[in-house]
């Protein structure tokens, strides 16, 4: 539905990067593309002709290379690499790098899948370079070369219109467009260039610990209560014992009447 | 007044004892003095049945403990209804503790409430002199503030920018910071307006926001939040910005707060804006995703007459939703069914036309707020569970509405 991103002009030169990582799967726990990423390079490869840089920062082994190679099998013919050991702080690498060779958008999730998944790089990075961002992007609807207008994503399906000016983070939102599927041939042809950066050690994880998510513990319903009678009435009352308004015997326009007067007073009616 | 409790063994026992020669005399200035209860030696409440309740109409003595009913002639005890709870003035804050709620449609969301719960927990523990401080950065419509734990209040101005404009209330925050230096931050995580404007200031005070935070051990100041996209959970020391998910604490029930508002100015630098709000964008309803619509049309077998239902829903700007059966006759597609089988609701207003309210129709739809119900049958389940239920035929109803909602447009175009 929503795949009518703008395209841009050729006259602008805008460079487009992606920012992608690794993500795993919620269930079987296999490494695969990030699914937030994923969507930001399908909106970044909607964009224009020319391809889109793409940028991973992170360890790069057996088991995360065949993950970002799906990147690859979206139709991109080179991934960047800047190679980090699991303990280190990729936001260094990634701004240092993207201070060398800066891009006026910069498109990536908004949070990751794996580690501490705090959704706070886009902000650090967006800090570091000093570019505008923008949170739970679905839609870019319009890029020149100095402005980009995107729809936002609210709660309730709801969207907000937003003017941002470049250079800017637009951090993707699950709201946006479905990523393609990976061609498994362009996967394994693509590229994988490795960049050589500084390496910064994270020195504040070493306190923290991770265990596979426990269950929240469901609310209960605490009933304060003075006396025995009430304690016994809350106890027992039934779920849905509000009792409304019924309306026997109108005839169909009273009863119209009735609902749109309803409808109007909880401000779902716009007219 | 000496409100100490001083025993009387000698009078508690004759009390207790019937036979006792002097029991009725004691007994009655027990029951003059201070009533039918008394707390006993051991601080459990006493009561005496014999001289409560009144004689009912069989000349049998009745009580009743709801306090319904009472006779004429006892004397009508007076009923104040005192607010129990305590209420905690502070009039010299040595700390502060800020919470910036997300206020959607501007109230307080059960997460803000929850938020100000953890805040007054995070307090109290620090010092009796710690204040929650709420910053209300839109406009507000809920009054009760001192309820939801709000030991102080600050306002901006909120004719001076749009609901959205992350970077002039960065500007606020940062204002605060620097007058107030509090404690902690703490905002409500997943929310549109302040995870993000928590992650803004955290950035900008270099401090490593605790994100998804959803249990808090105010003891050894541990928290435990939601990472690796959610499959995981992360302990690790709390920082000073906090973004907590909803029901990370009790909300504050069994205390009232000053809710204060702040006096001193707080000058916020200007800055040169880079994001531009042009305000909300009208969606398509029929594409909004069933279970975060709003407001919802649903039909189920009832319904003679579909063309008019779409019409309706339309109309209305309503997301459509439909009962199993009407899925299962071809009428609506599969992935508009509500219930146990197909989606949960979340929907705000909910409005049934011609269904029967079977469980697992009413299961999905109960997180809706106000149901209506339209219906031929006055027995049925739906009717019980609305909140307003016209007892008519569907499609003379929806004719009826689409006649109305023809009828005032013409007269707004009229008007313009
Ligand atoms: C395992 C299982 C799972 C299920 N899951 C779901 C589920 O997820 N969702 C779901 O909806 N159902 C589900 N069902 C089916 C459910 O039990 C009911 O059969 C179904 O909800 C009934 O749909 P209905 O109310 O549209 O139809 P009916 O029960 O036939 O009700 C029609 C109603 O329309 C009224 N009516 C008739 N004519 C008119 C008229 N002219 N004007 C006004 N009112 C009129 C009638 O009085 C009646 O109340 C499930 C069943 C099973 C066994």
């Amino acid at each position: 539905m929503s795949r009518n991103l703008a395209r841009l002009h050729s006259s602008d030169e805008v460079s487009v990067t992606v920012l992608v990582s690794i993500g795993k799967h919620p269930v079987t726990g296999r490494l695969r593309r990030a699914d937030q990423d994923a969507r930001a390079l399908e909106m970044a490869l909607g964009l224009s002709d020319s391809e889109p840089r793409v940028i991973y920062a992170g360890p790069l082994n057996d088991s995360t290379e065949p993950a970002l190679r799906g990147y690859l099998g979206m139709g991109v013919s080179e991934l960047k690499v800047l190679r980090q050991s699991e303990q280190n702080d990729i936001v260094p690498a990634l701004s240092g790098f993207l201070d060398n060779s800066p891009s006026s958008l910069i498109l990536c999730g908004s949070r990751a899948e794996l580690g501490e998944s705090s959704g706070l790089v886009p902000y650090q990075l967006a800090d570091a370079l000093g570019y505008t961002l923008v949170s739970n992007v679905a839609v870019i609807e319009e890029v020149t070369a100095t402005l980009a207008v995107v729809l936002q994503a609210l709660p309730r399906g709801q969207r907000r219109r937003i003017e941002v000016v470049l250079p800017a983070i637009l951090a993707v939102d699950t709201a946006s467009p479905v990523a393609r599927q990976v061609a498994y041939a362009k996967a394994s042809r693509g590229f994988i260039n490795c960049v050589v950066t500084d390496a910064a050690e994270d020195d504040a994880t070493e306190q923290w610990h991770y265990q596979p998510a426990r269950k929240r513990p469901k609310r209960l319903k605490i009933i304060k209560a003075t006396s025995a009678r009430d304690r016994f009435k809350a106890a027992a009352a039934k779920a849905e014992g509000t009792g409304g308004q019924v309306l026997t015997s109108v005839s169909a326009e009273e009863g119209a009447v009735a609902i749109l007067k309803v409808l109007k007073e909880e401000g779902v009616l716009k007219t | 007044m000496n409100d100490i409790k001083r025993r009387d063994p000698r009078s508690e026992w004759i009390l207790r004892n019937r036979l006792h020669p002097e029991h009725s005399t004691y007994a009655l200035t027990h029951a003059t003095g201070i009533m039918s209860e008394w707390i006993g030696p051991t601080g459990v409440k006493r009561k005496n049945p014999h001289l409560v309740g009144f004689i009912g109409p069989s000349g049998l003595r009745r009580i009743d403990r709801s306090g319904l009913q009472s006779s004429q002639q006892t004397s009508v005890k007076v009923q104040v209804d005192i607010d129990s709870r305590r209420f905690i003035q502070i009039n010299a804050p040595s700390d502060y503790i800020v919470v910036v709620p997300e206020l959607p449609g501007g109230r307080f969301s059960a997460q803000d409430k929850d938020l100000f719960g953890l805040a007054q927990q995070l307090a109290s523990k620090h010092s009796e002199t710690t204040a929650v401080l709420g910053v209300i950065l839109s406009p507000l419509k809920d009054t009760a503030l001192g309820e939801i734990g709000m030991d102080r209040v600050y306002f901006a101005d909120a004719s001076e920018f749009s609901d959205y404009d992350p970077e002039a209330h960065l500007q606020q925050l940062t204002a605060i910071e620097r007058e107030f230096n509090p404690l902690y931050w703490l905002f409500p995580e997943q929310t549109s307006i302040s995870a993000d404007l928590g992650r803004r200031l955290s950035v900008k005070l270099k401090v490593r926001a605790t994100s998804n935070v959803w249990q808090l051990d105010l003891d050894t100041l541990i928290a435990t939040c939601r990472a690796s996209g959610g499959t995981s959970d992360l302990y690790r020391p709390v920082s000073r910005v906090i973004l907590a998910l909803a029901e990370c604490a009790e909300p504050v029930s069994d205390t009232r707060h000053e809710a204060k508002p702040i006096d001193q100015a707080i000058n916020a630098v200007d800055v040169i804006k880079r994001i531009r709000n042009l305000g909300a964008v009208s969606v398509d309803p029929a594409k909004v995703a069933l279970s975060e619509a709003e407001f919802i049309l649903s039909g189920g077998k009832g319904i003679a007459n579909w063309d008019a239902f779409h019409e309706l829903a339309r109309r209305l700007g309503a997301t459509e939703g439909a009962s199993r059966v009407a899925v299962d006759d071809g009428h609506m597609p599969r992935d508009r069914q509500v219930g146990a089988t197909g989606t949960w609701v979340t929907a705000r207003v909910y409005l049934a036309i011609g269904i029967s309210g079977a469980i697992q129709h009413l299961q999905g739809i109960q997180a809706c707020d106000k149901v209506i119900a339209i219906n031929t049958d006055p027995g049925c389940d739906m009717i019980k569970r609305a909140d307003l239920a016209v007892i008519v035929d569907s499609s003379e109803l929806i004719q009826s509405m689409l006649d109305q909602l023809q009828q005032r447009q013409e007269e707004v175009q009229n008007v313009a």
